[in-house]
């Protein structure tokens, strides 16, 4: 089933502060996940683990690499979802 | 010798089964409460021991919810003890390349390996956390220590079972003395309340088994002990050179003058029943420090509950003092906190420091019938006052694989 943006991005903002404990409202689609939001190469990991879990989707690791902001992340799961 | 830096105690840190920080540790040490309770948790059902000694506030309560998700239980004992230490010595300034840290456990993170091993089998290998390798590996809560205060003259991890939160304190003096560093993070923690490990040690029959009255079940030099009580948490010391610690003005708690360190050679479990390897590590420490046998008022005896060890322990006290074992008050705080394994040498250290500090030494609980064999000066249920003018306290740990290591303290005046 097709998801939105908005419903991806409210899903990785959950995600996000679940793994980062940063404050929700820092985290926009332009956000890198390691300068903006203390998210690092581990953590990164975790990000990736939850949220395919929460979307029902695959995210091979190839594509994690080419997510720097969280725009990439909203935009790669919203089209694999489709 | 007699130009090597001589080396003081200036901040304590502490999360034990009878408090979360040194205060409360301390004021129920003297108080003589017992940290054991029932454990009620799932796996206790099948266990022959549903008991132990868990710390007094949970980590949680303290620390924020990103750190626990990044941290064994075991570094967040640790960090939560040094942050106490390091502010109670004063938050100093110091040259980071100056400054160690040496920080032991004796198991390392097995909580966590044996929780990403469930996920691992339940949910599949990619499921298993990317923090799993920093939390489980045994130097993790020196390195996480580390990486907070910035030190950068050397992190280091000793292992030697029950003794390393001792062989960590010792290995942190030698840092100074030897010029390494000016100031040194140190102690031990452990963090094993866990299905595994109580099976594990119950499997040798190293734990007591009082399931009907857990506070009395840490009872050592009673008739009726039946083994040791696993315990949780950390100690941690910020020690320095009496130069560094003068220059800064520091408050100054003791003296660390000097250690003893030996191995039995003779069973990977046992104590060698002739205590032969902890006289040696006694005298070796009492020549290291230069402390004349006179001023040894004090001992925290490593005493920890079982039948064989304590009687081990104490004969080995009585060839090691000779006569002068009649002037030593024996604290056997095992009685009240439990084993804390890798911890258990390191707030042992911080209880002589403040016995030495408050001229106090702490009472031993649940001795109802003192076993006849054990001849040592054992302070009973209420703390005892220690003499005025200068004085000295040793603290001996031994663990698993025949490690025997003795520190001395001194009163600073």
């Amino acid at each position: 089933m097709a998801l939105t943006q908005d419903e991806v991005l409210d899903g990785i903002k959950e995600i996000v502060v679940d793994v980062a404990g940063v404050d929700p409202s820092k985290i926009e689609m332009t956000k890198s996940f390691n300068e903006d939001l203390d998210v690092d190469s581990l953590s990164m990991v975790e990000v990736v683990v939850a949220a395919e879990e929460k979307f029902n989707v695959k995210i091979p690791d190839d594509a994690v690499t080419q997510m720097a902001t969280v725009g990439d992340a909203v935009n790669y799961i919203v089209s694999a979802s489709k | 010798m007699s130009n090597r830096p001589r080396v003081v105690v200036t901040g304590l840190g502490a999360t034990t089964p009878l408090g979360g920080d040194v205060a409360s540790t301390w004021a129920a040490l003297l108080a003589g409460k017992s940290g054991v309770r029932a454990v009620s948790e799932p796996w206790t059902e099948a266990s022959s021991v549903k008991f132990a000694a868990r710390v007094a506030v949970e980590p949680s309560e303290v620390l924020e919810r990103v750190e626990m998700r990044r941290l064994d239980r075991s570094e967040q004992f640790g960090v939560i003890a040094a942050r106490e230490a390091w502010a109670d010595a004063g938050s100093p300034e110091v040259d980071k390349e100056r400054l160690g840290v040496v920080v032991a456990s004796g198991i390392g993170g097995v909580i966590t390996i044996l929780d990403q091993y469930d996920i691992l089998k339940e949910k599949g290998p990619r499921s298993v956390s990317p923090h799993t390798v920093p939390m489980l590996m045994p130097n993790g809560p020196a390195a996480n220590i580390g990486l907070e205060l910035q030190a950068r003259a050397g992190v280091h991890t000793p292992v030697s079972a029950c003794a390393s939160g001792a062989e960590a304190v010792g290995y942190a003096m030698e840092m100074i003395r030897t010029g390494r560093a000016d100031i040194v993070v140190t102690g031990g923690v452990e963090a094993a309340i866990h299905a595994l490990p109580i099976a594990a040690f119950a499997s040798m029959k190293a734990l007591s088994t009082r399931n009907e009255a857990p506070e009395k079940a840490s009872r050592p030099y009673d008739t009726d002990r039946d083994g040791f009580v696993l315990g949780e948490g950390g100690g941690i010391l910020v020690i320095e050179s009496l130069d560094h610690a003068q220059k800064r003005g520091a408050r100054i708690y003791a003296e660390l003058m000097g250690q003893g360190l030996t191995s039995d050679g003779y069973h990977i479990a046992a104590p060698d029943p002739e205590g032969a390897g902890v006289t040696r590590a006694i005298k070796y420490a009492l020549a290291d420090s230069g402390v004349a046998l006179s001023e040894v008022v004090h001992l925290n005896a490593h005493a920890t509950s079982t039948p064989a060890g304590d009687i081990a322990e104490a004969n080995a006290l009585a060839a090691a003092l000779g006569s002068h074992i009649d002037h030593v008050a024996v604290s056997a705080t095992k009685s009240m906190t439990g084993h804390l394994l890798g911890g258990a040498g390191a707030i042992e250290t911080i209880f002589c420091v403040l016995a030495l500090h408050h001229r106090l030494a702490p009472p031993t609980i649940n001795i109802e019938n003192l076993d006849p064999q054990v001849t040592i000066d054992v302070v009973r249920d209420e703390p005892r006052a220690l003499p005025a003018g200068p004085i000295a306290a040793l603290n001996d740990s031994f663990g698993f694989g025949g490690h025997n290591v003795v520190l001395v303290l001194r009163s600073f005046e």
